[in-house]
């Protein structure tokens, strides 16, 4: 089986956000970059189809060329066979349509059967690429997945909804899976492999390799801020009757929530 | 408390290549999910957490720096950085991979028989076997030359007697590397669990490395088939434990480094969080100065660290630069982790915090694989000329 997996190169989930002081993004410099958490997620499960039913697996990550050992640590050292780097300008710059648009050519041009993603980036959380992979690809796509089959052509997904309500989603191959936390518990990778995965090929490519002339961004981001500081506490005195008539007081009175 | 990260204050990552800054990180992130959340329950049981053997083994942990057999193949450095990150997390767990790798794994690769070397490398880089290594004596510490214990030919195998103490790992082992006087000269030999006359007791009431078993092996005329001597240690005498030791203390001068770096890092996050006079301890100086103090004495551990497994890797290192690191960054470790305590406050003896825990351990380190004290005198001996411990 073809299997691909798209992983972006985001800060670690424990970083302490810089905002650029002109607030036109995030400055991502010095931080700790990894593959995604939910990115992880795909990434083991692209492994564990490959286990399943044999088969080699691809990983797509449009970022910047210094993503390299990222992606041989975070993806080729747990298993992934080989990887493709979209890396030119273009793709840097590229928003959530110009990086579907990309990651889709990239994906029908490797021949890929199946592609697991992440439900979201870590870092800007916008939820869209995945989605608009499918449309361009013309494939199927199941999004939250928490639980995942296949067999022959035919897959099953179970979507965990709103509400804890479970949905089963049945269909055949081509698809994008969009993978959600507790779907698996992704693996370490073994030290050996850190220094094999060095050797597995990689390919850095440009937009114009995939035949894409305009992925520029459709929209564009400014103002960027930090979240106001949150005011100091208050320790209410007192015993516990008096002290929970004072909070409901302050909460009626000053926070004015209830 | 905030995600630990360690401390890179001189960017050490960049002398680090891509795939040691990849192991250290997965080695790190091992040790948080897998080590940090049980350490404590088992330090204050008293009890090895031994299922973490082949989770070690499985990670390519142990044994990380020999070729071959099973054996991950690392280098020297990604050998350190695994130290390192194991000791943050507890000594116990790092003296475990070090007697399995560096007192167990290396003499057998180095010293044994190709039959020896199949036989236990496999199983032993899995963690699927545990070996342990018989030097010290109740008697003889420091001076292991004046040993005691002692193996006789006896024309179809070897007859051993005597007892080794203070050895990590013992009870648990399948195997122990035994160095015994053979017509008065020192060899190594494998002794395997069950066999007859051999015993090893659990050493029990310990205060530091709790977490890990510490033994006696008794000999007791265990009759050992004449395979199981270690081959190449005919004629090296105590250069064969020395050898493995020098490969050990090159892990402790790392793993003590990861102790350090988790006392700081819990110091640190401590003081910001503790309000006192209606601000945080950290705004005071005499706090300040102590997390400054601590910052650059693991800041030059970590560059006498790195230098020498890079010594190691292209083969210069001297065993005294060894000595050096070891001594100077466990003595770091030890006063870090003192000050750590300090800074906790009442806390600081508490199982909560991380630090009372590393500071009873590292006395532990303090004083074995070569105490505090012979190191400054080996060091002493290389300037001078002049052995002063004999």
């Amino acid at each position: 089986m073809n299997i691909g997996v798209c992983a972006k190169i985001s800060p670690h989930a424990d970083a302490r956000i810089k905002i650029k002081s002109d607030g036109s993004g995030v400055d991502t410099k010095g931080e700790k970059l990894v593959v995604g958490d939910y990115d992880e997620y795909a990434v083991e499960e692209a492994i564990r189809t490959k286990e399943a039913h044999k088969g080699a697996v691809t990983a797509f990550t449009v970022g910047a060329t210094s993503d390299e050992k990222l992606v041989r640590s975070g993806a080729l050292a747990l298993g992934v066979d080989k990887a493709v780097l979209i890396s030119d300008d273009a793709a840097v710059n590229a928003g959530p349509l110009g990086t579907a648009k990309l990651l889709a050519a990239a994906i029908k041009e490797a021949g890929c059967e199946i592609v697991f993603t992440g439900k979201a980036a870590t870092d800007d959380g916008n939820s869209q690429v995945s989605a608009m992979i499918a449309e361009l690809l013309g494939w199927a796509q199941v999004s939250q997945v928490t639980k995942f089959a296949i067999e022959g052509t035919s897959f099953t997904a179970t979507r965990a909804m709103d509400a804890g309500v479970l949905q089963i989603v049945s269909g055949s191959l081509p698809v994008v899976i969009t993978c959600e936390d507790g779907l698996n518990d992704p693996r370490y990778p073994k030290l050996p492999d850190i220094m094999k995965a060095k050797r597995k090929p990689l390919s850095k490519i440009g937009a114009g390799d995939l035949g894409l002339a305009d992925v520029a961004a459709t929209s564009s981001e400014s103002n960027f801020a930090p979240p106001p500081p949150r005011p100091a506490s208050r320790i209410i005195e007192g015993d516990a009757a008096s002290a929970a008539q004072e909070l409901v007081r302050l909460l009626r009175e000053e926070a004015k929530v209830i | 408390m905030a995600g630990y990260e360690g401390l890179d204050f001189y960017e050490m990552d960049e002398l680090l290549s891509d795939e040691e800054v990849a192991i250290r990180d997965a080695v790190r992130g091992w040790v948080e999910d897998n080590v940090v959340p049980i350490i404590e329950e088992h330090a204050q049981a008293g009890t090895f957490p031994k299922h973490l053997a082949k989770e070690m083994g499985s990670m390519g942990l142990l044994g990380a720096n020999l070729e071959g057999y099973g054996c991950p193949g690392l280098n020297n450095v990604s050998y350190g950085l695994i130290c390192q990150e194991l000791e943050r997390g507890d000594s116990g767990i790092r003296s475990f991979a070090s007697v399995q790798g560096s007192l167990v794994m290396f003499p057998i690769h180095a010293y044994g028989s190709e039959e020896q070397k199949n036989k236990w490398l496999p199983r032993l880089a899995a963690g699927e076997a545990i070996g342990c290594f018989g030097l010290t004596e109740p008697d003889h510490g420091s001076n292991p030359g004046g040993m005691v214990t002692k193996a006789v030919d006896k024309g179809d195998h070897y007859e051993l007697n005597g007892a080794k103490m203070w050895i990590t790992n013992g009870t648990l082992a399948d195997v122990a590397v035994v160095w015994a006087k053979l017509d008065g000269v020192v060899h190594g030999f494998l002794v395997e669990k069950g066999m007859e006359g051999f015993t090893a007791p659990e050493m029990k009431g310990k205060y530091s490395l709790r977490a890990s078993v510490t033994s006696e092996l008794v000999f007791d005329g265990v009759k050992l088939p004449k395979e199981n001597l270690l081959p190449k240690t005919v004629g090296i005498g105590l250069k064969g434990p020395l050898s493995c030791l020098n490969n050990a203390r090159y892990g402790i001068a790392w793993g003590a480094l990861g102790a350090a770096q988790a006392c700081f890092h819990s110091s640190k996050d401590y003081a910001l969080n503790r309000n006192q006079f209606g601000a945080p301890i950290a705004r005071f100086q005499l706090v300040q100065n102590k997390l400054a103090w601590m910052l650059r004495e693991i800041t030059k551990g970590q560059l006498l660290a790195w230098r020498l497994g890079r010594m190691k890797d292209a083969g210069t290192m001297k065993h005294q630069q060894v000595s050096l690191a070891k001594m100077n960054n466990v003595d770091i470790a030890i006063q870090i982790a003192r000050v750590a305590r300090d800074i906790h406050g009442a806390n600081g003896i508490l199982g909560e915090y991380p630090i009372m825990r590393h500071a009873a351990n590292l006395e532990s380190v303090f004083t074995y694989e070569g105490t505090h004290d012979i190191h400054n005198l080996v060091l002493g001996q290389w300037i001078t000329g002049i052995q002063a411990f004999q």
